[in-house]
């Protein structure tokens, strides 16, 4: 049993088999696990905010978003020896946490940061294999190389594999 | 000019330190009425963090937590976050709600939650109303919402709104104590950037 990998908010991580990532406690942020299943590599994105455009500042944290972040996760998947074209995505996240009035933005990132993370996928032609998106619960998400299984816990349901 | 929260100068810290005892004390004074007992307040931390230790710093990013999250707007925008964990919640509810009923399974009922709701939706006025006072600033809030879930997906909703720019967040935190029922909670607020200008400005301090 290999030791967990830990991907923090506005992170990711990748590597290759045998290794399990976590990503812990997502609200609305999404964490997106890419793998190439015959390479045994791949990576657990963790985004908050859905497009890096939103923001007209030179220095952003490309991590942080998930239109940057998706794209820089692949260059690197690549390098580590992954085939571009056999990668496979698996989402999980975008919740809306609190019950707010419609219109503010803490009401809609969740679903904003899901529907850029597919955009950006399907831009880059990755197929969505499985997701566990939305609702209103917290989830942790761990993502094991040796099987690619995403492994979704929650405090008010019970651990689901995708 | 102030663009981060990590340029935040030492003299400004304080001042805001200074906002977060005002604050939080008027929201203790609050709370000790509502339970009919002393209510003890830490000294507020103003916290300069990157994410992760933001998400951490309730005492676990996995930690089953109540939440009640006020808005405020107007002329200054922030949010207070009124947080305690379920043992807590329960022991404040029993003292509050005649009630016998548990929820189905163990949680709290609605209306249990309500009273939660309401209490943060107390402390988080109390809170406000202090810096409104304080810097003559007009400032609107929200009603409340509550949700009971892992502490750090319920801060990442803050994080998110207030981390957009830059890699840190600024929130002042107190820890509220009531010896009697042994119980206690954390009272925690976000403000924007522009915000904290304003109010450093307001009172007399070169931004």
């Amino acid at each position: 049993m290999s030791d967990l990998l830990v991907v923090g908010i506005s992170d990711y991580k990748l590597a290759r088999c045998p290794n399990v990532f976590v990503t812990y406690a997502l609200g609305s942020c999404v964490g997106i696990c890419l793998y190439d299943k015959q390479a045994k590599v791949g990576g657990l994105s963790h985004i908050m905010l859905p497009e890096s455009s939103m923001f007209k500042n030179n220095e952003i944290n490309r991590m942080k978003f998930a239109d940057t972040a998706i794209v820089d996760l692949v260059q690197n998947l690549v390098k580590l020896g992954a085939d571009r074209r056999k990668l496979t995505a698996k989402i999980a996240g975008g919740a809306q946490m609190f019950e707010v009035q419609q219109g503010s933005l803490v009401g809609t990132i969740g679903d904003r940061n899901i529907v850029s993370v597919k955009n950006t996928l399907h831009e880059l032609k990755i197929p969505i294999l499985a997701e566990d998106t939305g609702l209103n619960y917290g989830r942790t998400v761990y993502f094991d190389l040796d099987t690619g299984i995403m492994k979704v816990q929650s405090l008010s349901r019970s651990i689901r594999e995708f | 000019m102030l663009n981060n929260y990590d340029e935040l100068s030492d003299m400004q810290i304080d001042v805001l330190r200074e906002i977060g005892n005002i604050g939080a004390g008027n929201a203790a004074t609050a709370l000790a009425t509502i339970l009919d007992e002393k209510v003890e307040i830490s000294l507020p931390k103003v916290r300069i963090t990157d994410f992760d230790t933001a998400v951490n710093a309730l005492g676990g990013a996995e930690t089953m937590t109540v939440g009640v999250l006020v808005n405020f707007d107007g002329e200054a925008h922030g949010m207070i976050m009124f947080l305690l964990n379920m043992d807590d919640a329960k022991a404040i509810m029993s003292i509050l709600v005649q009630e016998d009923e548990e929820g189905h399974d163990g949680t709290l009922s609605e209306l249990k939650l309500s009273a939660i709701k309401e209490i943060g939706n107390i402390l988080g006025s109390s809170y406000i109303n202090s810096i409104s006072t304080l810097t003559g600033l007009r400032i609107h809030i929200s009603i409340p919402y509550i949700a009971i879930d892992m502490a750090g997906a319920l801060m990442s909703v803050p994080i998110i709104e207030f981390g957009s720019v830059g890699d840190k967040v600024m929130f002042i935190e107190e820890c509220f104590s009531a010896e009697e029922n042994n119980l206690s909670s954390n009272i925690i607020m976000f403000t924007e950037i522009e915000t904290l200008k304003i109010i450093m400005e307001r009172l007399g301090l070169e931004v």
